[in-house]
């Protein structure tokens, strides 16, 4: 993305702003011209001053109107200054929003494919980033340029002669300012990539811990990390030292403006062409007016790295997204609660469906399958034969790249995604929690009364658990589940599907971390919650299976054996195989 | 704050250097306003234009010196900041690699993560910004003052008064703003945490439908943040106003009374005019001060923050007789016959957190050199507790833990962990390569023995499938399926061969036919390790030489597969669970 294409975006979010950013601009107006008429009013002031022959009646209401600009010029400042926090932590806002709001139309093949670590630096740290530059330069620019333009304004009018030398001399300092952040603009890019390969690291190792911590992996971990620290202390001392090079130099060109000033002045002051005061005030306007040069300057690499920042930002927001849902009809009309979901019979079916994740090898191909409404589907084979993969596309998580899925006859790929993942209840083997209470995470915002969820509770045995717990259902579990076992976690996700019994099931290794005893113990529950319901179940333990209406027999990507327990048995093929091995 | 400043120390010469060159660059500009009443008092009143010529000169080369100690401070100033973050973040990631368990489940992931990125960050722009400028402008401040002395002692006091009041007021506008901006990082780490949780969790997220409730909480949370990033703004945006209203106000009184000395002789007009200058000096200086005073709280409040994690004790503190540990280290402790340590628990009972209840309550039970032990029991039972007592991942509340005859806690916790292997049941690989990833277990292993460990953990397949030891692992193994994943995580285990092999519900993602292999395969490794299977099935343990039969934290046998049907009804009702299970 180009750095025009990313200022434009920039304002697309500040014109939300318009009226903050309008009135912000009067009172940059106001607040410096008011400051800077208080120089000529006190070079005024100076010229009152005779020695020994002071001018005191004259003097006093000069000094009066200059107290008068500089509070006026002051209260225009303060709301200025309110105006422009409100506008940048207002953009800001929105653009987290509106990145947020991404996260979620983002292909899962973007997510599976990216570090959350990554992603989380763009949304979380990078637009920190751009804050801050754009609170600095929104203020600092708009005040900056003001002075500029108004103070070569009072020097026409004061002397247009030195005014024009003024002019003439400062291009010099905008020239090296931008030199200097042009190189600069390289060099914070570079430090960014850095910065992001680390933040990536910390993320996989700090939320690993435990693993790390089980294979005294700390050292290599810090080995590591000192080795990308490094490389970030070089990139982040070029950064920050040219970027730290405008000032001075800036400050340089100023100095020579002033000493010019100080000297045409003079000479103008000897032949008579104008007072003491006026060259006083002149010498601090040529001090006032560089000054924004400086700021400016810096703002510019301040901005320049903000920039960068919302490139990254930017960038993440026009990835490409899922397909749209415009257009698609719904799967299902009524939703929640505990009974199906009206008009939905269940019935799947897959059609010479082709698919992969890397497109240069196939992994499924031509798949065909039709399930009946309310059917148990099992699904078997080993480890990466394929299971989960089904899964990704029953649920619509990944689109086929040929062939279609239908459910009740409608392919899947014309109605929307909420609507069709709704109408499916699914436990995984990675089970996942939030930082929140096991009310929250039971509940996942859904209107469901106390009773309803402590029953559910009750008929997977997790009640005497989550009673057990320090505030029992409103204890506060860590992220990840915190300090809960892996088998407790997945009882409460089990919970959670409980709750809204939709048409479809899939339980991939739902019961995986549940010992048998408790599994036993919850079967009941289990097969309540199937009647009726086509269920597609991944498990190892044939046992669980065996009951099955159709069992898949998987193997590298594709359904190499299909039907019941007795009639794959008495084929003597791979499930076969399969089922002996666990007795034999 | 104070803590953290110690990783200055290395650059103590840049910290002197760099507000040293500050310094004389703010000399030479503090020499410019008597220069100019040089030029008005003794150029204009004299007509003497060489006076004026020299003058000038001798400001533009106050100028380029200026410009060349500015410079160096830069320089200085950028390495002393980036050599500093550089330190810091290096400890502070070590710092978080040394934290146990309970700290990690304490302070989650996200909070961790913020502290070594952001904050990390804003305290280096703290420093960058501290050297080069918080010095220099409280010396233009006083300097001004003692020049203005120098000029007239009574006039000065005007400065004093101002200065004074000046603190004041950015003391005050501190004193309110820390804990205003501490609060707004810890909204910021609320919006972190939402967001992580949702790119973690986008599965389960997008099957329940749940984005726009996602969306509605994040908005929310993100509107918090803003509210409180106003709020600390509202501070902020008063303190330019503020002391621009106070140094005109200065200027006023210092002309008024300034008149009135050139009226009765005591001073000249250029001196009233160097005076002026010198009152605006002041305030250039002050505005940058103003930006930068903001700058450092937010620093400091980072600073805090960081600190409050390196005050974090790890909750297990090392045994530092490494000479004790040293000698019990030969190995991975395993002895010339070929066996693993033994291991004794004596009436252990352990507590996660202090108000909580026991997750163990006095458990004893001895395992030999080189015996299989299994530990079996119900969800929640505590069987992950009792193996995490081995490696000493938490530490026993009452009671002790043996490897070896020794306490666990008299080892040094590496050498204790290197030799144990363990495969925790969540299965994480990190970014790199295959052979990256199983070179945890042991850097030093050769090809041969991670091939050998592969073999023996069933996934030479997996290995050669994904094109050999060095194809590439994405970051957290998303390239991998479950049960892929799992079993190179008991590959990783292998390749240390490790004198105790804790396999933490480790089957559970696999097949029944990988499952059975595994198991034979392991018995066959060339030594005897001293093996804890912890399981839910009793076919996984039912070999084993004792199993241990846990319920709610108790043991509630202890014996081999035969004595425990007899004895041990829990044992027994596990075992039916299974055997209706798989025999029905």
């Amino acid at each position: 993305m180009s750095r025009k294409n990313t200022v434009k975006r920039i304002f697309k979010y500040v014109s939300g702003y318009r009226a903050c950013f309008v009135t912000s601009i009067l009172c940059a107006v106001i607040n410096v011209s008011a400051a800077l008429y208080v120089p000529i009013l006190v070079g005024r002031a100076i010229d009152c001053i005779v020695y020994r022959a002071v001018d005191l009646s004259s003097l006093i209401p000069v000094l009066f109107f200059a107290a008068v600009s500089a509070l006026v010029s002051a209260a225009a400042l303060h709301v200025m200054n309110e105006l422009n926090n409100r506008l940048v932590y207002g953009v800001v806002r929105d653009i987290r929003n509106d990145a947020f709001a991404k996260l979620h139309r983002l292909p899962l093949s973007y997510l599976d494919a990216n570090p959350s670590g990554t992603v989380l630096s763009r949304i979380i740290a990078d637009v920190d980033q751009f804050a801050d530059g754009l609170l600095m330069g929104s203020s600092q620019l708009l005040t900056g340029v003001m002075t500029i333009l108004i103070t070569i304004g009072f020097m026409f009018f004061m002397n247009p002669f030195i005014a024009l030398i003024v002019v003439l001399v400062t291009p010099l300092s905008l020239f090296v300012a931008r030199f200097i952040s042009k190189s600069t603009y390289d060099l914070f890019t570079a430090q960014s990539l850095i910065r992001g390969e680390q933040t990536a690291l910390i993320d996989e190792m700090v939320g690993n811990m435990k693993t790390v911590k089980a294979f005294s992996y700390e050292d290599d971990a810090v080995r590591r990390f000192d080795e990308i620290n490094g490389r970030l202390k070089g990139a982040s001392h070029k950064a920050l030292f040219y970027s730290s090079l405008t000032n001075p130099s800036t400050r340089f060109v100023n100095a020579v403006v002033y000493a010019l000033v100080a000297f045409f002045g003079t000479l103008t002051v000897l032949k008579g062409g104008m007072t003491v005061g006026i060259l006083s005030s002149f010498l601090s306007y040529a001090n006032q007016y560089t000054k924004p040069f400086n700021e400016i300057s810096g703002v510019l690499t301040e901005l320049q790295n903000a920039l960068t920042c919302a490139r990254r930002v930017f960038e993440l927001m026009d990835e490409a997204e899922e397909s749209p849902d415009e257009g698609a009809h719904d799967l299902c009309r009524r939703t929640g609660g505990g009974e199906k979901p009206a008009g939905i019979l269940g019935s799947v079916s897959c059609d010479s469906v082709d698919f992969s994740y890397d497109k240069s090898k196939t992994l499924i191909r031509g798949l065909n399958l039709k399930v009946e409404p309310g059917e148990h589907v099992a699904i078997v084979g080993p480890t990466g034969c394929g299971k989960t993969t089904l899964i990704n596309l029953l649920m619509r998580f990944y689109d086929p790249d040929r062939g279609s899925i239908c459910v009740d006859g409608c392919d899947i790929a014309k109605v929307t995604r909420q609507s069709l993942r709704r109408s499916y209840g699914m436990v995984l083997q990675d089970t996942w929690l939030r930082h929140a209470t096991i009310r929250d995470n039971i509940l996942m915002g859904r209107d469901i009364s106390e009773e309803e969820m402590i029953k559910a509770a009750r008929d997977v045995h997790a009640h005497s658990f989550i009673r057990r717990l320090e505030k029992g259902y409103d204890t506060v579990i860590g992220e990840d589940g915190g300090s809960l076992s892996q088998g407790q976690k997945q009882l409460l996700c089990i919970t959670r599907v409980m709750l809204s019994l939709p048409p479809m099931l899939i339980l991939d290794e739902a019961t995986s971390s549940i010992d048998t005893r408790t599994e036993l113990k919850i079967s009941d529950a289990f097969l309540k919650m199937m009647e009726g319901r086509t269920t597609f179940i991944v498990a190892h333990r044939l046992s669980t299976i065996r009951n099955a209406d159709m069992i898949l027999v998987m193997r590298d990507g594709n359904i190499i054996e299909q039907g019941k327990h007795e009639e794959l048995l008495d084929k003597r093929g791979f499930y076969h195989e399969l089922y002996n091995s666990q007795f034999a | 704050m104070k803590y953290i400043l110690k990783y200055l120390k290395p650059y103590r010469k840049e910290c002197i250097l760099a507000p040293a060159f500050k310094m004389l660059e703010a000399v030479f500009e503090l020499l410019i306003p008597l220069v100019v009443a040089s030029i008005i008092d003794k150029g204009i009143g004299m007509q003497d234009r060489y006076h004026i010529i020299r003058c000038c000169a001798v400001m533009i080369t106050l100028g380029a010196v200026g410009l060349i100690s500015a410079v160096s401070a830069q320089y200085m100033a950028a390495g002393a900041a980036t050599g500093f973050a550089s330190g810091l973040r290096s400890d502070l990631f070590a710092h978080i690699m040394s934290l146990s368990h309970k700290n990690i489940d304490e302070l989650g992931t996200s909070a961790m993560i913020t502290r070594i990125t952001s904050d990390v960050n804003q305290t280096q722009t703290g420093v960058n910004m501290f050297l080069r400028l918080f010095l220099r402008s409280p010396f233009v401040v006083f300097g001004a003052m003692i020049m203005a002395f120098t000029i007239d002692a009574g006039e000065s006091l005007i400065f004093l008064g101002v200065i004074v009041v000046l603190f004041v007021i950015v003391g005050l506008v501190m004193h309110f703003n820390i804990p205003l901006l501490k609060r707004v990082q810890d909204r910021l780490d609320r919006v972190t945490l939402l967001t992580r949780e949702n790119l973690t969790g986008v599965r389960v997220i997008r099957a329940f439908t749940m984005e726009e409730n996602e969306k509605n909480s994040f908005y929310g949370s993100n509107r918090e943040l803003l509210d409180m990033q106003m709020k600390a703004g509202h501070l902020s945006a008063a303190l330019n106003p503020m002391t621009f209203t106070l140094i005109n106000f200065a200027i006023i009184i210092l002309i008024y009374t300034g008149a009135l000395k050139v009226n009765s002789g005591t001073l000249t007009r250029g001196m009233v005019v160097a005076l002026y200058n010198y009152m605006s000096q002041i305030l250039v200086e002050l505005i940058k001060l103003a930006n930068l005073i903001v700058l450092l709280n937010k620093a400091v409040a980072s600073g805090d923050r960081v600190e409050e994690i390196f005050k974090i004790k790890p909750a297990i503190e090392d045994c530092a007789d490494t000479d004790k540990a040293a000698v019990k280290d030969a190995k991975g402790g395993i002895d010339k016959a070929g066996k693993g340590p033994g291991v004794c628990f004596e009436h252990v009972s352990l507590k996660y957190s202090e108000n909580g209840d026991e997750a163990l309550t006095d458990i004893s039970f001895t395992a030999q050199p080189g015996e299989t032990i299994g530990i079996i029991g119900g969800t929640g039972s505590g069987k992950s507790s009792v193996v995490n007592l081995i490696p000493r991942f938490y530490d026993v509340t009452a009671g002790r833990v043996l490897v070896d005859n020794m306490d666990v806690r008299e080892y040094d916790a590496r050498l204790l962990r290197s030799s144990v292997g363990i495969v925790p049941q969540k299965a994480v690989l990190f970014a790199g390569t295959i052979a990256d990833n199983l070179r945890w277990g042991n850097e030093n292993a050769s090809d041969d023995e991670l091939n050998e460990a592969v073999r023996i953990a069933c996934c030479s397949e997996v290995v050669s499938s994904k094109g050999g030891l060095d194809s590439p692992v994405e970051p957290e193994g998303r390239n991998f399926s479950g049960g892929q994943r799992q079993r190179l995580t008991i590959a990783r285990a292998l390749v240390r061969r490790p004198g105790i092999l804790i396999l933490d519900d480790s089957s559970s993602a696999l097949d029944n036919i990988t499952d059975k292999k595994l198991r034979e395969n392991l018995k066959d490794i060339g030594y005897d390790p001293t093996v804890f299977i912890v399981a839910q099935r009793t076919s996984s343990v039912m070999n084993a030489d004792r199993i241990v039969v846990l319920d709610d934290g108790c043991v509630e046998g202890i014996g081999t597969h035969e004595e425990l049907l007899k004895s041990c009804k829990t044992y027994r009702e596990i075992f039916e669970a299974n055997e209706q299970k798989e025999y029905r």
